[in-house]
């Protein structure tokens, strides 16, 4: 049987659909698209893409079973080590992670690993039974997770694996922090992470939702009155950045957290039955251009946009999103502004956005990134007409648990300083992992920080006692 | 779930609940808020602590119906449970000895202006208050209000109680009868905290309001709440909700505040023209 050079496509919703539905993009592969491409992996005994996964995932082991057939035993096999297969699934940047690896790669497509994780992840959301709840000995240690991201969640379900009380404390009225108020229903449906959470509760893990930690109780108070042996925080970059150019607080100007909350977590794309309002007006400009961009720009289409940009101030190449997203952008027919950066929002008397005034920009000299940095043109000064907004030029640590917790050392930029291969903080007992620790990254790198940290707080209480 | 203990109307269209939620209780400051939702449709309504029972484990929030959310609020009986409440968010008030406070409340701002009231008294200031509505069957917490000032003013638009005219009116006279003010606290409808700002900027009086925006999470994360303090942007969330008046741009927090006013109106309709008698059914 000759191998084909090409992963097996996946089959997708058509570009002109989609973009006016929230309904997943990718339909996943059918049992024959996934029997196709687990054929193509080598089955390398090597196995250099294992090196590429931070949750350890035993990559030919899991399409192994996937090549016999034997889907339930793959999906296990994913389980053991990680706790949001379906997630990563769908999110993960495998071209960045397991698949660079691939041999396969060398001399054509590397194996769909990521398309095949989901499709065992998906089979095992499908027919799932509830998890069983595991034994506690009497004398089980409690650990507190601080933030229900994909830090939290992972490093929640590893340490109750190894016999761990955990509960979970998540400040919104749901769990899954990103992967909820983030990640749009299109990319990441909603049910699919309440499934794995659901998992994950069913283990006996407990999740306390509605609970602001360092508002409600503080780090100190969970270890010194709650009885806490342990605290986990993985509370990410939610803090959002505004450009700072005159203009960005009229009405029409949001935030990408606030754009994608009100559009995700809060529903506001079935208003007015969810009763959280979003505004789209008929042309939307997004600044930026990283993943959180692309969501905004394409949630923006689904919300009845006529128009919607991508404002960027360097070129193709340097886009930090993800090819895919791109690609699914450039098809549902985002308009790409490259090389262009805002200087300022323009507003009638009403303080409503009625245009922006932006610059084009040219590439100069390489920067402290290694990226060559955009220097502006003179005099190319032009006006683009829109009527919203979205800020999506990053986010920063939220300094709410580090100013309220005691001998907690943080760097220049606010974020947590912890050791990389442990998580240990300057703090005995706390650990911190995922963007809280490195700034705004993925989701596979946090629950890599997340594993790490539950390894490292085993130790630490095993050693402690 | 979060029971509802007591409810009351204070006014037409004013309501007070009594809500179980032990661990906001046990931390709550004057100045705080908590962000609720009443159920799975439900939007995040954010809204100041009015007051708290430490031992009971129960806060107690104020509200007027006046959209389709509140409104549906407002339908929650004595027994019923509110799906999510969090906090106490922003930070408390500072409290200290500033020898004499004027506090202002205006319309459903006397409910978050009455425990800072109590304690700037309980801290040994002279707390002169200052609270106006639009008429007098809108008005509350009088009472509640003589018990914590050492004088009580009461203003109202069309005079039917208390002076006919604004809290500032009072202000002013007091300003002008040579009254020595080491702190003006004002709370109420931004019109009234932004006049506030601009007659104690004449006479140099320190002035601190508490900003309500729009906002989702409460924790600092949506950025909805910004708000220009001084050459900063401040989020009324986690930097307040309190700032200082005179440094505050209100006529940019106005604007904002109608950022959805044609959304509000079209689930308020719905919400009129569906309602049934307990609960809306809008969902």
């Amino acid at each position: 049987m000759s191998m084909s050079l090409k992963k097996t496509p996946i089959p997708e919703q058509d570009p002109k659909i989609r973009a006016k539905n929230f309904s997943e993009v990718s339909l996943g592969y059918t049992e024959e698209n996934a029997a196709t491409e687990a054929e193509r992996c080598l089955q390398c005994k090597k196995a250099p893409c294992r090196q590429g996964c931070p949750v350890e995932v035993d990559i030919p082991a899991f399409i192994g079973h996937i090549k016999k057939g034997d889907i339930q035993a793959a999906a296990d096999n994913l389980k053991e080590v990680n706790s949001l297969p379906a997630v990563c699934g769908r999110v993960c940047p495998q071209e960045e992670q397991c698949e660079k690896f691939c041999v396969l790669g060398k001399k054509g497509e590397p194996v769909g690993i990521g398309r095949l994780e989901r499709y065992a992840a998906d089979y095992l959301l499908k027919n799932a039974k509830p998890a069983e709840k595991l034994e506690y000995g009497a004398d089980a240690k409690r650990v507190a997770v601080v933030g229900s991201g994909p830090a939290g969640l992972t490093a929640a379900g590893d340490l109750a694996k190894m016999g761990y009380k955990v509960t979970i404390f998540e400040a919104l009225h749901l769990p899954g922090g990103v992967l909820m108020y983030g990640i749009p229903e299109f990319r990441l449906p909603k049910a699919v992470v309440q499934a794995e959470i659901q998992v994950l509760k069913d283990i006996g893990v407990d999740v306390q939702v509605n609970f602001v930690a360092g508002k409600t109780l503080t780090v100190d108070e969970l270890m010194d009155e709650e009885g806490f042996d342990a605290v986990f925080i993985g509370t990410g970059a939610g803090l959002p950045y505004f450009m700072g150019v005159p203009g960005e607080n009229l009405s029409g100007v949001y935030s990408a957290n606030e754009f994608l909350t009100r559009s995700n977590l809060m529903k506001a794309y079935r208003f007015p039955e969810y009763k959280t309002p979003i505004y789209v007006g008929k042309k939307v400009a997004v600044i930026g251009g990283g993943n959180v961009a692309m969501d905004g720009a394409r949630t923006a289409l689904r919300l009845g946009a006529e128009k919607s940009y991508i404002v960027y101030r360097r070129s193709e190449n340097e886009l930090p999103a993800r090819a895919e997203e791109v690609h699914h952008a450039h098809e549902e027919g985002i308009d790409f502004q490259l090389l262009t950066a805002p200087t300022e929002v323009l507003g009638n008397e009403q303080g409503w956005v009625r245009g922006m005034k932006c610059i084009r920009m040219e590439l100069g000299e390489p920067d402290a990134s290694g990226r060559r940095s955009p220097v502006e043109i003179p005099g190319s000064e032009f006006e683009i007409d829109v009527d919203v907004i979205v800020v999506a030029i990053g986010q920063g640590p939220n300094p709410l648990v580090q100013s309220t917790t005691k001998g907690l050392a943080t760097n220049k930029k606010g974020n947590i300083v912890a050791d990389p291969e442990t998580g240990a903080t300057s703090k005995p007992g706390v650990f911190a992992g995922g963007d809280i620790v490195t700034g705004a990254a993925t989701v596979i790198l946090a629950m890599g920080a997340g594993k790490k940290a539950a390894r490292a707080i085993d130790a630490y209480l095993k050693e402690k006692k | 779930m979060y029971k509802i203990t007591f409810t009351s109307e204070l006014a037409p269209s004013v309501k007070l609940f009594k809500v179980e939620a032990p661990l906001i209780a046990r931390k709550a400051q004057p100045g705080q808020f908590i962000i609720l939702r009443t159920d799975e449709s439900g939007e995040r309504i954010p809204l100041t602590i009015a007051d708290f029972d430490r031992k009971a484990g129960t806060i107690t929030l104020i509200f007027q119906e006046v959209g389709a959310s509140t409104i549906d609020l407002g339908k929650f009986n004595v027994g019923d449970a509110l799906l999510d409440v969090v906090g106490p968010l922003g930070k408390a008030t500072h409290i200290e000895n500033f020898g004499t406070v004027v506090v202002v409340g205006g319309g459903i701002g006397i409910a978050p202006i009455f425990p800072i009231a109590r304690g700037m008294k309980e801290a040994g200031n002279e707390v002169i208050s200052i609270i106006g509505a639009r008429s007098s069957n809108i008005l509350f917490w009088e009472k509640e209000m003589a018990e914590v000032s050492s004088e009580l003013h009461v203003t109202t638009d069309d005079g039917s109680t208390g002076r006919h005219g604004l809290v500032t009116h009072v202000l002013q006279d007091m300003i002008d009868a040579g009254k020595k003010i080491g702190l003006v606290v004002a709370i109420g409808p931004v019109i009234m905290m932004k006049f506030v700002a601009e007659l104690t900027r004449k006479y140099n009086i320190p002035t601190v309001v508490s900003l309500n925006p729009v906002m989702i999470d409460g924790t600092g994360m949506c950025g909805g709440c910004r708000v220009a303090v001084g050459n900063e942007n401040k989020f009324a969330c986690v930097d307040g909700p309190e700032f200082d008046a005179h440094k505050i741009d209100f006529d940019g927090l106005m604007a904002r505040q109608r950022f959805y006013k044609a959304q509000e109106k079209e689930t308020l309709d719905r919400c009129k023209n569906e309602g049934g008698d307990h609960k809306c059914q809008c969902r």
